[in-house]
């Protein structure tokens, strides 16, 4: 498995996209904290570019990288390797690739300008969202037979998960603004990662007490130890749930 | 050696295997041998599991491959269209096989030689030619003396003195006590290589026998002539 895994990082390596992604990453890593007057607000920007940027790259490349890896796993599946060993492999040095990349990329900024607790949440949730996504990817890859269709699902639950869910969350709330909704708002909130890790950096910097009741109602459930365990918990769930998913299915699947 | 127990694939509505019942063992050289579409690369591919069968049970030398891999290192196995990782080189592919293969016998390295591939050892993947690849190929699937060599195709592509090397190895193999399997429509080829004969139609075995007892029965002088005979008979 350890030989495996070296040889998924050492072909990633040699892809320039991963390259060109951590230049990017620290471009902006190094740039926003000079752009913003504080570095609370400059975490705060990043944290934004990230929520949007690591989820679409993270999809999109674990996506393209598995089809291409296609003959390389028909290959091994000749071979007495099995199939969950592949599996494992290539989803762990992908894991490494793109987290390295971040880590690279905005962990060192971010460790210079806020070596704080803010700036620790910051790249806590930026190695989950890109796992998450790894892992989505995994499975959408798995699920969509070629690779065109592959990354149509892909960026459509990259487009779900960051965009059209928060529309349809904020059109239900102010639907049902006459009624108490805060739990039920509380719940949905929590079934997208992306919200999660954004509610979670809100409470890190306090400024939920800009929005209001529900705001309220985030910090009284997220925001002691409890409401951190949970997030951390439901982040991991959607780290090893897509991923399960792709490796039972992988194990059936003719290739 | 290999026990195929009422083995079916099904792709979608294609029954492309149909309760299939074959055991085969001791040193013999089969051809696997039918029209296009009657189920002989989804045989040997569910042998390796890269399919994975609809229903059924294969054992190799007794033992069911469902939860157990290692029984792939007694087989040599060379597809019918190579497809190695792009950016590899020839080189790289067959050190990533040897470290995970991590046979502690002796390589058979026989092949390597005589396609003088470690002149062409640094060229990529994806640079090579069909017959190239071809070579590549085989070399892999006879590199750690399996005991079992399942070759889809082996001759097809190659040009005939990479053929007539290929061949002269399998005549080698099998006196060394292998079970060989081949796929070929190249029937002429494989004249004086075969021992035996599995025909396939529509995702049944229609026979399992040994050449002298085919061209007894049909009166054909070569396999080919035989099987075109019997081809013209199933269709009539």
């Amino acid at each position: 498995m350890k030989k495996l895994i070296g040889l998924v990082i050492k072909d990633i390596l040699k892809n320039k996209v991963i390259l060109i992604y951590t230049l990017f990453l620290a471009a902006f890593g190094w740039s926003v904290f000079g752009l913003e007057s504080s570095t609370a607000k400059g975490a705060l920007s990043l944290f934004n570019i990230i929520l949007l940027s690591v989820p679409l790259v993270s999809i999109i490349f674990a996506n393209i990288y598995i089809y291409n890896s296609k003959e390389f796993i028909e290959l091994l599946v000749s071979q007495p390797i099995k199939r969950s060993t592949i599996w494992n492999s290539i989803f762990i040095g992908l894991l490494i690739a793109i987290n390295l990349a971040f880590l690279i990329g905005i962990g060192i900024p971010v460790m210079v300008f806020t070596p704080d607790t803010i700036g620790f949440s910051v790249i806590l949730t930026g190695l989950f969202i890109g796992s998450i996504f790894t892992s989505l990817a995994m499975m959408s890859s798995i699920i969509a037979k070629d690779k065109a269709r592959g990354i149509g699902v892909s960026i459509m639950i990259w487009l779900f998960l960051s965009l059209i869910y928060d529309g349809l969350l904020l059109f239900f709330m102010f639907q049902f603004s006459d009624y108490p909704i805060e739990k039920l708002m509380v719940l949905f909130s929590s079934l997208n990662p992306i919200d999660l890790a954004r509610i979670q950096m809100l409470l890190q910097i306090d400024v939920s007490a800009l929005m209001g009741y529900t705001g309220a109602i985030f910090k009284k459930f997220f925001g002691n130890f409890y409401g951190y365990l949970i997030t951390i918990g439901l982040l991991m769930v959607w780290i090893i749930v897509p991923y399960l998913i792709s490796l039972r299915k992988f194990n059936k699947k003719d290739l | 050696m290999i026990e195929l127990r009422d083995i079916s694939k099904n792709f979608g509505l294609t029954h492309a295997l149909n309760h299939v019942n074959l055991k085969l063992g001791g040193e013999q050289c089969i051809g696997l041998i039918g029209p296009n579409a009657c189920g002989k690369t989804t045989m040997i591919k569910s042998i390796l599991s890269i399919v994975v069968p609809t229903k059924g049970d294969i054992l190799i030398e007794g033992k069911s491959i469902k939860n157990d891999v290692s029984y792939k290192a007694a087989i040599g196995y060379m597809p019918q269209i190579g497809r190695y990782p792009e950016n590899m080189t020839i080189g790289q592919v067959v050190d990533m096989i040897k470290s995970i293969r991590n046979s502690h016998e002796p390589l058979d390295e026989e092949l390597w030689r005589a396609f003088e591939l470690e002149g062409m050892k640094d060229k990529k993947m994806h640079t090579l030619s069909g017959g190239t690849i071809q070579k590549v190929s085989a070399t892999i699937a006879f590199m750690f003396n399996p005991k079992i060599l399942i070759l889809d195709e082996p001759t097809a592509g190659l040009d005939p003195l990479a053929s007539e090397i290929l061949r002269d190895k399998i005549k080698k193999e099998r006196k060394n006590g292998k079970l060989i399997m081949i796929t070929s429509h190249l029937l002429n080829e494989l004249n004086d290589v075969l021992s035996h004969i599995v025909f396939m139609e529509e995702g049944k075995i229609v026979f399992y026998k040994d050449i002298e007892s085919l061209l007894e029965e049909t009166g054909q002088p070569s396999i080919s002539k035989a099987i075109s005979h019997l081809l013209k008979n199933l269709k009539a």
